[in-house]
């Protein structure tokens, strides 16, 4: 991915700021300019959320076969998380150990570098997730 | 709407095809269908070329008026080409525009292709942008792969169902199986069940053998409208329906990860169309990018219910002689996947099977095809259903 279509989304990846629908109060990860489920009557009424980080383990794996830029991260772990908010992402699970992780597992954001340097020379940062420990 | 007949078929061999380039083998699938069909250059009124991504792959765009031109059909008769893409379902999409060009009136015979040339870069590059299918922006920038996305929904039907890694692994024994009897297939010999739960990690808990390969490959048919097919073959076979649907780019923002519900959507849009239901169809090749897939693919589809089809696997009932055969052909594990391909193949597939010409593979009585093919992670579906009319 180059620099500046990293740099557009920003914010959402560094802070994970989303957006509410004020109208029936679904929350939106990424930013949504208009609310799926109130077209119109959302107009206006978007409002910016940064999320608390924290959710849990919707599914996961364990990934062998990477991408150029991820290659040095092997083998690390890929889960979908639910937001306590509501709102599901894709992210990397760090400073857990392979055998650790689960699905249901608690976790909470965390701001690291997100591939090497790739063509652009330019290394990427943005949200990774580590467990809660109970 | 007027009715629509598949009346010819081709397809290179699938494989690692190093001496061949992108312009041969769409040449050859095209030629081998129009030779099928008896028309000839002059008959031929469009041209629809289902490819995913040649940009990324051998750095050629524009592969629509490249493959007219090259099949001779644009320097001198000037047909017009278009280049069709939803990634995996780039094929299926590209018969679908051939049908409606055909069903509105404007066409009466077109020719469908679909061609990708997947191994004149490095498997590593190759995985890459097989991934551009899913989304860059909030998948593949955190570090997902095309595969993992698949091993999370593969987690997730175990968690939720039971499905056991023997019967995932059991889809690829199956699919190898049948290959082994596909002259085209890119592999051609049975594999045991240790063979898949042996190979090296991929994804866990996905395995090499239970993903796709990467394959170099083009199929093309010949589709042509009631009154004109008559007059090239005493076998049409008769486009009943196709059914597509979309879903959201991300896995992660879908209803549910292990259902696939563009696939149940554009199943019911079919099903609908054609007036018949899953109990109907005598012969299918659905969408095998990894075992999982296959899996949920025969739930979604309803022929089996969900959270079942693990163990129908297990039963063997998909393979041939069983209740329903899927992926007589090999499917897309061991006949090959060249993506832009894969949709067209399928369908040369059932409407060889719908024609008695599957040799070895022949499923006994087969009526009734239907065809299954996914764009990404499942963002796109397309369904279509193909009956033989004697
Ligand atoms: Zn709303």
């Amino acid at each position: 991915m180059n620099m500046p279509r990293f740099w557009r989304e920003k914010q959402g990846r560094y802070n994970l700021v989303g957006n509410r629908c004020t109208n029936c109060g679904t929350y939106y990860f990424p930013k949504r300019d208009i609310c799926p489920k109130c077209h119109r009557k959302s107009i206006g009424k978007m409002e910016e959320v940064r999320f608390k980080g924290t959710g849990k383990v919707v599914s996961w794996t364990i990934v062998h076969d990477a991408h150029p830029d991820y290659k040095d991260m092997r083998p690390y772990i890929m889960a979908i998380i639910e937001l306590e908010e509501g709102p599901r992402l894709t992210g990397q699970i760090v400073d857990c150990s392979l055998d650790e992780i689960h699905t249901g597992m608690r976790v909470r954001d965390t701001f690291r570098k997100l591939s090497e340097d790739g063509k652009d020379g330019v290394i990427f940062y943005g949200y990774k997730f580590r467990p809660v420990k109970e | 709407m007027r009715d629509v007949y598949v009346i010819g078929a081709g397809t290179t061999r699938f494989g690692e095809l190093w001496e061949r380039s992108f312009r041969d083998i769409g040449i050859e699938a095209g030629i081998k269908a129009i030779n099928d069909s008896g028309i000839t250059g002059n008959d031929i009124d469009a041209l629809y070329i289902g490819n995913m991504s040649a940009g990324a792959f051998i750095n050629q765009e524009h592969v629509g008026a490249l493959i007219a031109d090259y099949v001779g059909l644009a320097g001198s008769l000037h047909i017009p080409a278009t280049r069709v893409e939803a990634a995996g379902a780039s094929g299926a999409l590209a018969f679908k525009e051939a049908y409606l060009s055909i069903s509105s009136g404007m066409y009466d015979i077109v020719v469908v292709g679909g061609a990708e040339k997947m191994t004149d870069i490095g498997d590593e590059m190759a995985n890459y942008i097989t991934s551009m299918a899913i989304d860059q922006e909030w998948e593949t920038v955190f570090g997902a792969t095309y595969a993992s996305l698949q091993a999370m929904m593969a987690r997730a039907h175990m968690e939720r169902y039971g499905t056991t890694r023997e019967q995932l692994g059991m889809v690829s024994v199956i699919n190898h199986r049948h290959g082994a009897l596909n002259p085209d297939a890119q592999f051609q010999r049975e594999i045991k069940l240790e063979t898949v739960l042996k190979s090296g990690y991929v994804a866990e808990p996905l395995r090499v053998f239970d993903m796709a390969p990467l394959s170099d490959g083009a199929a093309a048919l010949v589709l042509a409208s009631g009154d004109v097919a008559r007059k090239y073959t005493d076998r049409p076979v008769k486009v009943k329906a196709i059914g597509q649907a979309s879903d959201t780019i991300s896995l992660h923002d879908r209803r549910e990860i292990c259902t696939m519900d563009s696939t149940v959507y554009a199943a019911k849009r079919a099903y609908d169309m054609a007036g018949m239901g899953p109990e109907d169809i005598d012969v299918a090749e659905v969408y095998d990018s990894s075992t999982i897939a296959e899996i949920m693919a025969i739930e979604d589809l309803g022929f089996f219910p969900k959270g079942e089809g693990g163990k129908a696997v297990e039963d063997e009932k998909i393979a041939l002689g069983g209740e329903i055969p899927i992926n007589t052909s090999g499917g897309l594990k061991a006949r090959g996947h060249p993506v832009g391909a894969t949709g067209v193949a399928q369908i040369v597939e059932i409407v060889k099977q719908l024609r008695g010409d599957a040799d070895r593979r022949q499923v006994k009585d087969a009526k009734i095809g239907l065809a299954h093919a996914v764009g990404g992670s499942g963002a796109t579906a397309v369904v279509s259903i193909l009956e033989a009319e004697i």
